[in-house]
């Protein structure tokens, strides 16, 4: 397998893009991120999208965006993993790579969700979770989260102001992201007291319904130097799955998949929990921050609500999580988020972060999942 | 949702019938064709007890657009005495009774139906047990 | 050989509300009306109740208190004015929730308030005739009255399921008779495609349940030889607290014999769960030996009454399933009429 390396990242600021479609959005990415690379042509393409059909109505889409970003004839792939869409198309683009079959792959990751209404996007959604089992309760992915939360509170104490503090702290960072949805600075008052959406998570315990996508270019390590900038290298990757129903998992207060995936991501990069500088995780929900802490092995199970109240997590912390600002301040267009992910790490390992910079970054894990936890994506990507 | 959807899962929906791994005795619902526990493939139906307890749960105030017109309303995932979990809706309960213990007991309701002309669709949901 | 009920039970669902929440709406006088229809409060069921749900819940009962197998159910029968499709059986989907299909006679009854009791007299019948091992018959309705009418007070929900059978040492009550009294009386009615049912007024009283009522009684006292001091409980159909009453009176009963079987001040009028449940309620507390009879009323009009002679078993089976003055009174919580207009779709909703 060959080392493969990062050589370029694309993504545009998020929010609800209505002058913009599905396909305006993504091209738009991916262009800007081969003018990062500063290649004009691509040997094949991964698209990671959780719902174009529910969500755009527009199915096939690898097809239509190769098109669009005229690269006529060259092979693509859409990729679905719920909300670890983007993850999963980023892991097959290196995959790719490694293998040695292509040398100049686009990673990317698209969702529109504003062209239909909130209980439309909520239903979409909930199409990750298991639609017969647990839809027909009518359990929301809120209401997945929340159950967790609930667990999580019953077993360890974990308290509504360490969730919340989870979102002041993302919120702060992304003030900080010029291309966050959200960028203001919020309170911890603020989120107990905002509008209830699934017991105790409230709306500021959300991500936000987002348009918005991300594209990245990988190429083989020893080939970085002929590109424009300099190349981050990825070193582990990990990937795993779980039932997807909840009520199928024997602990409701831990999410396996996130830990088995990091575990195969360490062994492949020879590193431990200790090594991470820091790292972007999947936040949809407060309380997902919180279980992903303890999954990755920053904290011990129960510890990562303590760990978010100490701040601990926030930018000089001891292990900062989600500089970008996380899905929660950043935004989450489902697909795209785990190919953003990989955007800021890229960046952070640069040095490009100005006011966000994580001082002396040299190694960043991604973590990006699907469902309430039934897939899970870990990267670890590294300063060459 | 065409009627055979939900008229293929009647078994398990009105009756609860779930699946026993004749070689390791995990208890499945639904069943299923190979035990992720052990990997054997046979399997004993049989009806579940009505009786559990809840080991988390919630309150929906923002629903999906098929439940817009139920919400605010409770879920839960039931632990059943038979040793296996479902989903279910909390229903006939003050949230502020809602905790992690809660017993329960399921009862025959009304799931959803398609519009006012469409098929009505029927299975369980959890209701405090009456002591 | 004798046959009869050898497993009964009742659904109650949990809602309530009190007269004073709706006559507050509509500007009437609470006082009034609890004192002309002799009622208080009445069940309301959730949105996620209906005739079928209320059967299964009520046949599961009666199955934990016959303890035979469902598959030996050869008839089911769900008597009701409120069934959820015009077109498509209640039937099917009860049985189907008990496991009695599909070696199973089914059929979806209607008369007004006295399909139950039609349902128990077939299954009874069928078991009598030898057709069948064991039936069930059905008395459910979630029954809406018009908002601001007079039955609006009254209309409520509840189901109450009989498992008929002729297995000596099953028996919980012998059925001794039967007699059924029936004319064509527009007293109340729904056309097809109308959510609310029209009514004849005052019309409903004297030509109609009282006269039904009493020549049904008259009728199988004069066939079984036997008068009303024979009996330790009657009880009637119940649209309102006062109707029994006064029937009863008419016929020689006391207060003493009726008030067991009496549930309506509590529950309204469940239609054609009305004297069913009353029934359930006296199987409950009745001992051995004691005779009890039973007349229904559905507007149309036609009663059915029944004889029963209750046995032993009836002690050790009452405490298989909830007691229906337990499901009555247990538990309940009071709403108010935006909820209560909420539940029975009286708001109209976006598309």
């Amino acid at each position: 397998m060959r080392d493969v390396a990062v050589i370029g990242v694309g993504m545009q600021k998020w929010g609800e893009l209505w002058a913009k479609s599905i396909r305006d959005i993504w091209v738009e990415s991916a262009l800007m991120a081969m003018d990062d690379a500063g290649v004009d042509h691509i040997d094949s393409m991964y698209v990671g999208s959780m719902s174009p059909g529910l969500f755009s109505s527009q199915e096939h889409l690898e097809s239509l965006l190769a098109d669009y970003l005229g690269q006529h004839h060259v092979p693509a792939t859409r990729v679905e993993s719920a909300c670890a869409s983007g993850g999963l198309a980023f892991r097959l683009a290196w995959m790719e790579v490694a293998s040695g079959l292509s040398d100049v792959v686009l990673a990317s990751g698209v969702e529109k969700m504003t062209d239909v209404s909130g209980s439309e996007a909520t239903h979409a959604l909930a199409t990750a979770a298991d639609m017969k089992w647990e839809g027909m309760s009518g359990v929301t992915f809120p209401g997945l989260y929340a159950m967790m939360a609930v667990a999580h509170m019953h077993k360890y104490g974990t308290t509504r102001q360490q969730l919340a503090q989870v979102a002041v702290k993302n919120h702060e960072n992304g003030s900080k992201n010029p291309r966050a949805q959200f960028p203001m600075r919020i309170t911890v008052e603020d989120v107990i007291h905002s509008v209830q959406v699934a017991d105790p998570l409230n709306i500021l315990d959300c991500s936000p319904i987002t348009d918005g996508a991300a594209a990245v270019i990988l190429v083989p390590a020893d080939q970085v130097k002929k590109y424009k900038k300099p190349g981050v290298k990825v070193t582990g990757s990990g990937h795993a799955t779980d039932t997807i129903a909840l009520h199928s998992r024997e602990d409701l207060a831990a999410i396996r998949a996130a830990a088995i995936a990091a575990e195969g991501a360490y062994r492949m990069a020879g590193k431990t929990p200790k090594d991470i500088d820091f790292a972007e995780v999947h936040d949809c929900f407060t309380i997902a921050e919180i279980l992903i802490s303890e999954a990755l092995g920053f904290f011990e199970p129960g510890q990562g609500g303590p760990a978010a109240e100490a701040g601990w997590t926030a930018l000089g912390g001891r292990i900062p999580i989600n500089p970008s600002g996380g899905l929660k301040s950043k935004g989450h267009p489902v697909g795209a988020t785990g190919v953003a992910q990989i955007v800021e790490i890229t960046e952070q390992l640069r040095g490009e972060c100005g006011p966000r910079q994580v001082k002396g970054a040299r190694v960043g894990l991604a973590q990006n999942m699907g469902g309430s936890g039934g897939s899970c994506l870990v990267h670890i990507l590294e300063v060459m | 949702m065409p009627p055979a959807r939900a008229w293929r899962n009647y078994p398990q929906l009105y009756r609860l019938e779930a699946a026993r791994c004749t070689k390791c005795g995990t208890v499945h619902f639904p069943p299923r064709l190979v035990c992720s526990h052990c990997r054997n493939r046979s399997f004993e139906t049989f009806r579940l007890g009505r009786t559990g307890q809840l080991v988390s749960y919630t309150v929906i105030r923002t629903p999906s657009a098929e439940f817009t017109g139920q919400a605010p309303f409770a879920v839960g995932i039931v632990e059943m005495d038979d040793r296996v979990r479902l989903t279910a809706q909390v229903v006939d309960v003050g949230f502020d009774e809602l905790r992690v213990g809660l017993p329960v007991r399921l009862e025959f309701r009304r799931i959803s139906a398609e519009g006012e002309s469409g098929v009505i669709h029927y299975g369980y949901k959890a209701a405090p047990v009456r002591g | 050989m004798a046959a009869g009920i050898i497993g009964y039970g009742a659904h109650i669902p949990r809602r309530r509300i009190k007269v004073e929440e709706i006559a507050k709406v509509w500007g009437a006088d609470a006082p009034s009306y609890k004192k002309g229809l002799e009622l208080r409060e009445k069940s309301v069921p959730g949105l996620d109740e209906d005739t079928i749900t209320l059967s299964v819940e009520a046949a599961r009962n009666a199955l934990a208190r016959a303890q035979i197998d469902p598959a030996e159910i050869g008839a089911v029968y769900v008597g009701s004015e409120s069934h959820p499709y015009a077109v498509k059986p209640s039937g099917t989907t009860v049985a189907e929730a008990l496991g009695a299909t599909p070696d199973c006679h089914c059929a979806d009854l209607e008369f007004a308030c006295k399909a139950g009791s039609e349902g128990m007299f077939v299954a009874y019948g069928l078991v009598k005739a030898g057709l069948i091992k064991y039936g069930l018959g059905i008395g459910a309705d979630t029954s809406q009255g018009a908002p601001g009418d007079a039955l609006e007070y009254s209309a409520a929900a509840g189901a109450a399921a009989f498992l008929m059978g002729d297995d000596d040492d099953k028996l919980i009550a012998s059925i001794d008779e039967t007699y059924s009294f029936m004319t064509d009386t527009p007293d109340f009615w729904r056309r097809e495609h109308q959510f609310y049912p029209s009514h004849g007024g005052r019309f409903t009283g004297e030509p109609a349940y009282f006269r039904t009522v009493t020549g049904a009684v008259r009728g199988i006292l004069g066939k079984s030889g036997m008068k009303p001091a024979d009996f330790k409980y009657a009880i009637f159909h119940q649209p309102n607290g006062k109707f029994p009453k006064r029937v009863g009176k008419m016929l020689g009963f006391t207060m003493e014999q009726i008030d067991t079987g009496r549930l309506v001040p509590t529950l309204g009028n469940t239609y054609s769960g009305s004297s069913p449940l009353g029934l359930t309620a006296v199987l409950d507390v009745a001992e051995p030996g004691d005779r009890v009879l039973m007349c229904s009323y559905g507007s149309g009009a036609g009663s059915d009454a029944f004889v029963f002679t209750v046995r032993p078993r009836v002690r050790e089976t009452r405490d298989l399933a909830p007691r229906t003055r337990w499901l009555l009174d247990e538990h309940v919580r009071y709403i108010e009429y935006g909820e209560y207009a909420k539940l029975r779709r009286k708001i109209r909703m976006a598309e």
